[in-house]
């Protein structure tokens, strides 16, 4: 049972408990955010001193953009690729780290470094091993016969980001997955054995439905991150070029607010995108969640 | 159908520890074999290794004629209930028991057939549906079950299937188990480190200590002959009184009989064998005790009693009984004051007597 600490003598002593939390909450999420919601409906001179209300202006002239629309795309299918890739990854690396290896632990502390370096440090860690010119595996991949250059190709490019944001996710869904292999009694699995399934069909029809609810969360999670926490990655590997290959969403919010002064206009923009992840995260609860339990 | 055969089973874990010391025996077909015996004597790993979950360091174990020792554990032709149950969580009772048949792509019409003919058996017709979440845990052990039931293995392996349920549940699922295998006349290896459990289950009873057999045999004659003073403590509840003696008093108490030898042995008395009664009888043992606590259950009644004549030099009772404390157990719920004096006597027959090391025993 339940057990509800009852406050007999002070109604205000409850609401002053809450409130060392409710005051962060307030002051770092919901004020910013009603912020960017106020800014999205205004539009400000050149040098910031003078802001006027114009409705729903910006969000007109943000859908009128095309790069808008692509850069839409682009997040479509660089979150797609680091969702998949660094889910399937992590789970491949921790059903291996799961076996009764000698140096388990060992591997599983290295394992984990990736996600201790910040994204900003990683993405320059593969723009340098990549770099055309100075790149200590540029040179390998040209001798291959590929013209590698990130700088001007597009996808190249894409394909570089992807690997950095990949490479620093892994780490953390490596962790969840192992904990979530190590939670599935031994002998469910020994059943599934002696029940006459090989161990890909364990894998299949036990370990994976068993891991579900593990996945599930880490989906979300890696969605918010490739949504939000690679802006670092894109802004030091690539800086969202070639040509607007590589700028996500979140990225041309900093581009255009940022880089270009339009605060109205990145604010509205940061909306779109918040309204984004909370209709994903929703439907992923209402749809997805459902399935996982059992 | 078939019989089991083991043949000097070793099992050396990577670090030298030795779980199992060549252990041999044979469980004919339909048998139902009890491996007992306490907590880290190996009944567990031995079971794990018929059932090719651990590998044997060498030794045979032959399933129905066929070695097995290289076999996967699903080529074994067996089928195993795990102590925590081992289902699947995600799957229903029906898939649970349809799992292990659709793995060997057995048609959908005769899978329903077994399925549904085990949900017969065991009860659990209503519950096809639910999730092993859904189910008590007397239900979720008859779920398992049906799990082994429906694959019509040549061996049953049980491993501890009972020690999750509460005691009144495990009685009836014990019933259960004995009857469903009399029925279905399966051979069966089952481990367990309740000792009434071995007893009203097994034909063939395999009491086991650090790795190694103590006894095999039929559970009563086991009862009545244990082999070794470590059988004796461990079969029975409560455990046999045990006493050293010296020789001088093997030879008074066995006055006449050249089987008991002239050197020290253990002197091994069952509680319930004992008499209160201030008669004495001819070539049996009369004990002097002192009462120390008494525990009435109902329709019987145990009395710690503690000897008033230490027989002299003895250090220690080699059993689980603090020295020179004795368990009389009297039919009834009428017995003596704490404090009070009585004499418990035991016939000659009932009496048992080892080797001063307690390895062997000594036919009288």
């Amino acid at each position: 049972m339940e057990k509800s600490a009852v406050f007999n003598n002070s109604k205000l002593l409850p609401y002053a408990l809450l409130a060392p939390q409710l005051i962060i909450t307030f002051v770092f999420f919901y004020w910013p955010a009603s912020q960017a919601v106020l800014q999205s409906f205004k539009r400000e001179d050149a040098f910031g001193l003078v802001s006027e209300f114009v409705g729903l202006e910006n969000y007109q002239a943000l859908f009128a953009q095309p790069e808008y629309y692509k850069s839409m795309l682009t997040t479509l299918v660089f979150s797609t690729l680091v969702a998949a890739l660094s889910l399937s990854i992590a789970l491949l690396f921790a059903t291996q780290a799961d076996k009764n290896l000698k140096a388990a632990p060992v591997y599983k502390t290295f394992m984990i470094w990736p996600y201790a370096v910040a994204p900003a440090v990683a993405g320059v860690l593969w723009f340098f091993i990549f770099h055309p010119s100075l790149g200590t595996l540029a040179r390998p991949l040209r001798g291959m016969g590929l013209d590698w250059n990130p700088l001007l190709n597009g996808n190249h490019a894409m394909t570089l980001v992807v690997m950095s944001a990949v490479w620093k996710q892994i780490a953390y869904n490596f962790l969840f997955f192992l904990a979530g292999l190590q939670s599935i009694p031994k002998s469910v699995i020994e059943a599934g054995a002696i029940d006459g399934a090989g161990p890909m069909r364990r894998f299949w029809t036990i370990i994976f439905p068993l891991l579900s609810p593990t996945t599930f969360f880490l989906l979300v999670v890696n969605i918010v991150y490739v949504f939000f926490d690679t802006f670092g990655i894109i802004d030091a590997v690539t800086g969202g070029g070639p040509a607007g290959a590589t700028t996500t969403m979140v990225y041309k919010v900093y581009a255009d607010g940022r880089l270009g002064g339009d605060l109205g206009g990145s604010a509205a923009q940061s909306v779109v995108l918040m309204v984004i992840v909370i209709a994903l995260t929703a439907i992923q609860f209402k749809y997805v969640e459902r399935k996982v339990q059992y | 159908m078939a019989n089991v055969v083991l043949r000097d089973v070793r099992k050396t874990y990577a670090g030298g520890f030795e779980a199992i010391k060549g252990i041999d025996f044979e469980v004919g077909d339909g048998q139902f074999c009890v491996l007992v015996g306490p907590s880290g004597c190996g009944k567990s790993t031995l079971l794990r290794m018929v059932a090719g979950l651990e590998t044997i360091t060498s030794g045979d174990i032959d399933i129905g004629g066929r070695i097995v020792n290289q076999v996967e554990p699903a080529d074994r032709d067996i089928a195993m209930v795990f102590q925590n149950y081992a289902l699947y969580p995600h799957m229903s009772v029906y898939n649970n028991m349809a799992y292990g048949l659709r793995n060997r792509r057995m048609p959908e019409p005769e899978i329903d057939t077994r399925v549904q003919e085990a949900a017969r058996i065991l009860e659990l017709g209503t519950m096809l549906d639910r999730k092993p979440k859904q189910l008590s845990g007397g239900q979720r052990q008859r779920v398992a079950m049906g799990r082994a039931i429906v694959r019509q293995p040549k061996v049953f392996l049980f491993d501890e299937p009972l020690s999750n349920l509460d005691a009144k549940l495990r009685i009836a699922m014990r019933v259960e188990i004995r009857k469903l295998q009399r029925r279905l006349k399966t051979t069966s290896i089952y481990v367990t480190h309740d000792q009434l459990e071995a007893m009203t289950l097994a034909d063939i009873l395999v009491v086991m200590n650090s790795g190694r057999v103590e006894q095999i045999g039929n559970p009563l004659d086991i009862y009545q002959k244990p082999a070794t003073t470590f059988v004796a403590s461990f079969i029975g509840a409560p455990p046999m009184n045990l006493m050293p003696l010296r020789a001088d008093e093997i030879r008074a108490q066995f006055a006449g009989d050249s089987r008991a030898g002239s050197e020290a042995g253990i002197l091994g008395i069952r509680p319930e064998d004992f008499v209160i009664s201030s008669e004495t009888i001819a070539g049996g043992i009369a004990l002097d005790l002192t009462v120390e606590a008494i525990e009435r259950v109902g329709a019987e009644t145990f009395i710690y009693g503690t000897r008033q004549h230490e027989i002299q030099g003895v250090a220690a009772n080699p059993g689980d009984l603090p020295p020179g404390e004795v368990i009389v157990r009297i039919p009834g719920a009428v017995a003596p004051a704490i404090g009070e004096r009585i004499k418990a006597v035991a016939p000659r027959e009932n009496l048992h007597l080892f080797s001063a090391d307690g390895r062997k025993r000594i036919d009288l």
